[in-house]
């Protein structure tokens, strides 16, 4: 028989804001336990929360980009559990109503637009971390992550294959970071997954029972999981079993996904409204600006590239894979007026760079301007193509300007025509044996004569007009 | 009358004269204390050393000319409001240990206003109770008859007031835990609108209907308290941000052509008897003083019990959920593991009844429950709100008893949760509500114990309970007893 695999994703994305959702406490990554708290943060008793307004408009910002309902009132609500690493023993999150709902973002997959519809994207605030020592029966509780802000963006059960999945988080992934509200980093815990996952058979309409899997942390691990559940669901339907509901975490080093312990998921959050916690109301104009300050996202820029720029789909994307990119991209290209040779430039000689070096393009010691400089020089027939590879290795090693490097090294390409002429009659005048086979028919040597020019120039001459010149001038012989 | 006697605006009056100094005040507030604490045993714990520091402060302020609202008097501060490196129990075993590393808000504005804290009073277990009797640290006795209750939550604060062991206190009020203990102690009692007073800093009990008031010996005392407790407070999310009138000058304005709608609903059978005599004479004063009575209903009171008793266990039980061993507080020792803490920490530190109540909420919250209880008893609640703004088309305020009876004897409802429950009859409706309310002393029954009137106005409509307050105050003329400690 044949299965189709239903999957749904929950995204959990850590919000770039200075301070926590609750309280004034920095969202700092890395610093010393519990530094980074409060007690408001700490649950210490009588504290009240404060919603921080940056995470409502960091929250807006990801639910205008993918095309969600926002709700005029919105309600916090409090999931009420017990763990070592959740103070207040609830945290508090958005359940009935939430920030936004009923979006979506469109994705390709083997060259086909696939739309996968969001079900709601809502606030919250993370949990601390426990820390458990290796040598000790102890665990200790770094509350720093505590009340850092999150977003939960839920999708609806549109995703057919682990491949979907996975251009479906890298286009949330690349939405949230272009807009500059969330790192993106997944080993850092900033951008997190977990997935629902069932499989029924292709004609049929209703769903199977879904098992949810936790613990994945990188893209890879998250295909590769749902690859090995959507196997192993068909193994146990195949069969003749029934999958059950359950939770799963995912063994990386295993490659397998286990059921979590029957005690840890027998969960019942008894969620209710936090009464700490007025209706938040989204003010229209307020969204208004927001809608406004939304960049332009990479989708779009993707086909304004194609457009206007008149470069290849594949270049557009490589160009737009970030933001920083992008905008680099287009200040050369704009400088330049070349943005054929803008992209060209970018795409081969900068990412290589940047790729070896295992640097970032806004650490890039080429600034934009000179790489324009540097098209321009070319285009002006100043240096050939052939020097300005030199002269490019040269820029990023010393990030100078290319017309420094060029004064500097005397690499200015030689155009004139009588200096020209002078060179190729000596040169034709040294060689007599290739000039009389030459013009006995032996054509290839044709290219002997450029080398010979080009040597006696160390490369200057213009090559183009070395060829015009020297077609000319041995016809005349 | 020796000081500890005297009201706020008295001794305020002689502080400005230099007839006396704040030092002679608080001395004259702990001998008192040292004098009949033993008896009444009103507080947890007492700030002496640093009443006397704050007390020389103040006089200190006097000298340079600054007198503020609160400078020099010594106030008692129920135990439910955090002092920062103060320790602050809220009478549980579960925080027996615990001290704030922040001051409440309320307690910013009194320090700022100079008041003198005399210590932190007795309260029943996270403010649940009627009776002051499910405190951790003891029963505390009603002044007036020592066999009997305070009331409560806010029992400790009542009877201190009462006994004179402090000159003004601070409660909170939930269900009635500021009017019925001051109605059952004799003294005045205010519970505001909710959002009128900062919670910040108040251990929540049930965040939807918890807050902050004062316990004074009479109107003017409350109205002053008011002046400096409320506000707006950007920490409490809640709290509204609106101008605060000058609430004493309502006092002495009158009631002449007021309406005071009396809630047919509040006058029903097993109303002690010489409680509704009280209120009837209540009744006549308050027309003799010009304003007409007219009959009105509130036809969801019958549900009022009902729907507390879901919606602030719930509340609680998710609130009280931080107590766990982990960060502060009591923790059980010799866990085996993680649940085992949880447990143990949380079944040794909390008292029977804080445990029923986290048990009711956790299952009127579960998953197949919530419709029933929880969502059901917010809409009720919302109906219940709307007989007050209905009502209040009618009526300036409305006049109801503070408690059908007065003070019962300790240990008398203990075994009889249900009994305990119903003592709130009469003023869990405004907690519900939001509304504030005010608990006035309007007689005495047979046995000397006290009877309590209670007013209860539109939303931030304080100034108008003080209004009508101090004219009961004047024409009751009951200010002058005392209870004989």
């Amino acid at each position: 028989m044949e299965y189709e695999p239903v999957i749904g994703l929950e995204v959990h994305a850590q919000l770039l804001t200075a301070s926590k959702i609750f309280c004034g406490c920095s969202t700092e990554f890395g610093a010393i336990p519990n530094s980074h708290t409060c007690p408001v943060c700490l649950g210490m008793p009588g504290v009240l929360p404060v919603l921080n307004k940056k995470v409502v408009e960091y929250a807006l910002k990801m639910a205008l980009a993918t095309h969600c309902t926002i709700n005029e009132t919105s309600n916090f609500a409090r999931k009420n559990y017990f763990y070592p690493d959740l103070p207040k023993g609830y945290q508090i999150s958005q359940y009935a109503q939430p920030l936004a709902e009923h979006g979506k973002v469109e994705i390709e997959v083997n060259g086909g637009k696939k739309v996968i519809g969001i079900t709601r994207i809502h606030m919250e605030e993370d949990a601390g971390k426990l820390i458990h020592d290796e040598y000790n029966p102890a665990s200790y509780v770094d509350l720093n992550r505590a009340g850092v802000p999150l977003i939960e963006i839920v999708s609806e059960p549109d995703i057919r294959s682990a491949e979907e999945a996975g251009a479906y988080l890298k286009r949330l992934h690349e939405i949230l970071v272009y807009m500059e509200i969330c790192d993106g980093n997944m080993e850092e815990g900033s951008f997190r997954c977990d997935a629902n996952i069932s499989l029924r058979p292709k004609w049929e309409t209703a769903f199977g029972t879904r098992t949810e899997l936790k613990n994945m942390n990188s893209f890879r691990n998250i295909q590769r999981a749902l690859e090995y559940e959507i196997k192993r669901q068909r193994y146990v339907l195949e069969n003749g079993g029934s999958v059950a509901q359950e939770t799963r975490l995912w063994d990386d080093a295993q490659g397998v996904t286990n059921p979590m312990r029957g005690k840890e998921e027998a969960h019942d959050y008894r969620y209710f409204p936090d009464p700490d916690l007025v209706s938040l109301t989204v003010d229209e104009l307020w969204l208004e600006e927001i809608k406004r300050s939304l960049p332009e996202l990479p989708l779009k820029k993707r086909e304004r590239f194609v457009r206007d720029y008149q470069i290849p789909a594949y270049d557009a994307g490589v160009l737009t894979s970030s933001r920083a990119l992008a905008d680099y991209f287009e200040a050369v290209a704009k400088l330049s007026g070349k943005p054929k040779a803008a992209s060209n430039w970018v795409m081969v000689d900068i990412l290589k760079f940047l790729n070896d070096d295992k640097r970032e393009i806004k650490d890039c010691p080429i600034l934009p301007e000179s790489l324009a400089q540097l098209i321009t020089l070319i285009d002006a027939g100043a240096i050939s193509g052939k020097m300005a590879k030199d002269v490019i290795v040269e820029m990023y090693e010393t990030g100078k300007s290319p017309k420094a490097i060029i004064e500097e090294k005397g690499m200015v390409q030689i155009a004139d025509e009588e200096t020209l002429k002078k060179v190729i009659s000596s040169v034709i005048g040294a060689n007599p044996q290739q000039l009389s086979q030459f013009l006995a028919g032996k054509d290839k040597l044709f290219g002997y004569f450029v080398g010979q020019v080009m040597k006696a120039t160390q490369g200057k001459a213009n090559p183009q007009l070395v060829n015009e010149l020297l077609k000319k001038m041995l016809a005349e012989t | 009358m020796k000081l500890n006697e005297l009201t706020i605006h008295e001794l305020q009056d002689k502080l400005r004269r230099i007839e006396v100094s704040a030092v002679d005040i608080v001395s004259s507030v702990f001998d008192r204390i040292d004098a009949v604490e033993g008896k009444v045993h009103a507080y947890i714990a007492l700030m002496k050393e640093e009443a006397y520091e704050q007390a020389a402060r103040a006089d200190e302020d006097i000298k340079q000319g600054h007198i503020k609202e609160l400078t020099g008097i010594p106030i008692a501060l129920k135990d439910i409001l955090c002092t920062k490196g103060f320790r602050t129990t809220c009478a549980s075993h579960v925080l027996h240990n615990y001290i704030p590393p922040y001051d409440a808000t309320v307690i910013e504005k009194l320090k700022q206003a100079g008041a003198v804290f005399t210590g932190k009073t007795n309260m029943d277990e996270f403010a649940m109770g009627s009776s002051t009797e499910t405190s951790y640290f003891g029963v505390t006795k009603n002044p007036w008859a020592l066999e009997r209750i305070p009331g409560g939550s806010s029992g400790g604060s009542a009877a201190a007031v009462a006994a004179d062991e402090c000159i003004a206190s601070i409660g909170s009020d939930t269900g009635g835990s500021i009017r019925q203990p001051a109605a059952l102690c004799g003294v005045v009692g205010m519970k505001p609108t909710y959002g009128r007073v900062s919670r910040f800093g108040l251990i929540a009990f049930a965040s939807s209907l918890d807050q902050l008031g004062p316990f004074t010996k009479d109107v003017e005392d409350c109205a002053i308290m008011m002046n400096v407790m409320a506000g707006y407070d950007p920490k409490d999310s809640t709290s509204v941000p609106m101008d605060v009138p000058d609430y004493r000058s309502f006092i002495d304005r009158g009631i002449d052509a007021w309406t005071v709608g009396i809630p047919k609903e509040y006058f029903i059978e097993g109303i002690d008897a010489e409680v509704m005599t009280a209120m009837q004479e209540t009744i006549k004063l308050v027309e003799k003083a010009g304003a007409r009575c007219v009959e009105i209903s509130l036809p969801h009171t019958d549900y009022c019990v009902a729907v507390y008793y879901i919606i602030a266990p719930a509340e609680a039980s998710s609130n009280l959920a931080r107590y766990d061993g982990v960060k502060y507080g009591y923790r059980s020792s010799k866990c085996r593991d993680l649940l085992e803490m949880y447990k143990k920490t949380r079944s040794e530190g909390f008292g029977a009844e804080v445990k029923r109540r986290i048990m009711i909420g956790t299952y009127a919250l579960s998953s197949g429950y919530y419709d029933a209880y929880y969502k059901k008893a917010s809409q009720v609640r919302a109906l219940i709100k709307r007989d007050f703004d209905q009502a209040f088309t009618k009526c300036d305020v409305i006049l109801a008893p503070t408690t059908p009876t007065p003070a019962f004897k300790i240990g008398e409802k203990t075994d009889n949760p249900l009994q305990m429950y119903l003592s709130d009859i009469f003023t869990i409706s405004t907690n519900l509500a939001g509304i504030p309310g005010v608990s006035v002393p309007c007689g005495f029954a047979g046995k000397g114990l006290p009877i309590g009137a209670q007013f209860l106005a539109g939303h931030f409509e304080e100034g108008k309970l003080i209004q009508i307050a101090s004219v009961l105050e004047k024409t009751a003329h009951l200010k002058s007893r005392r209870p004989n400690l």
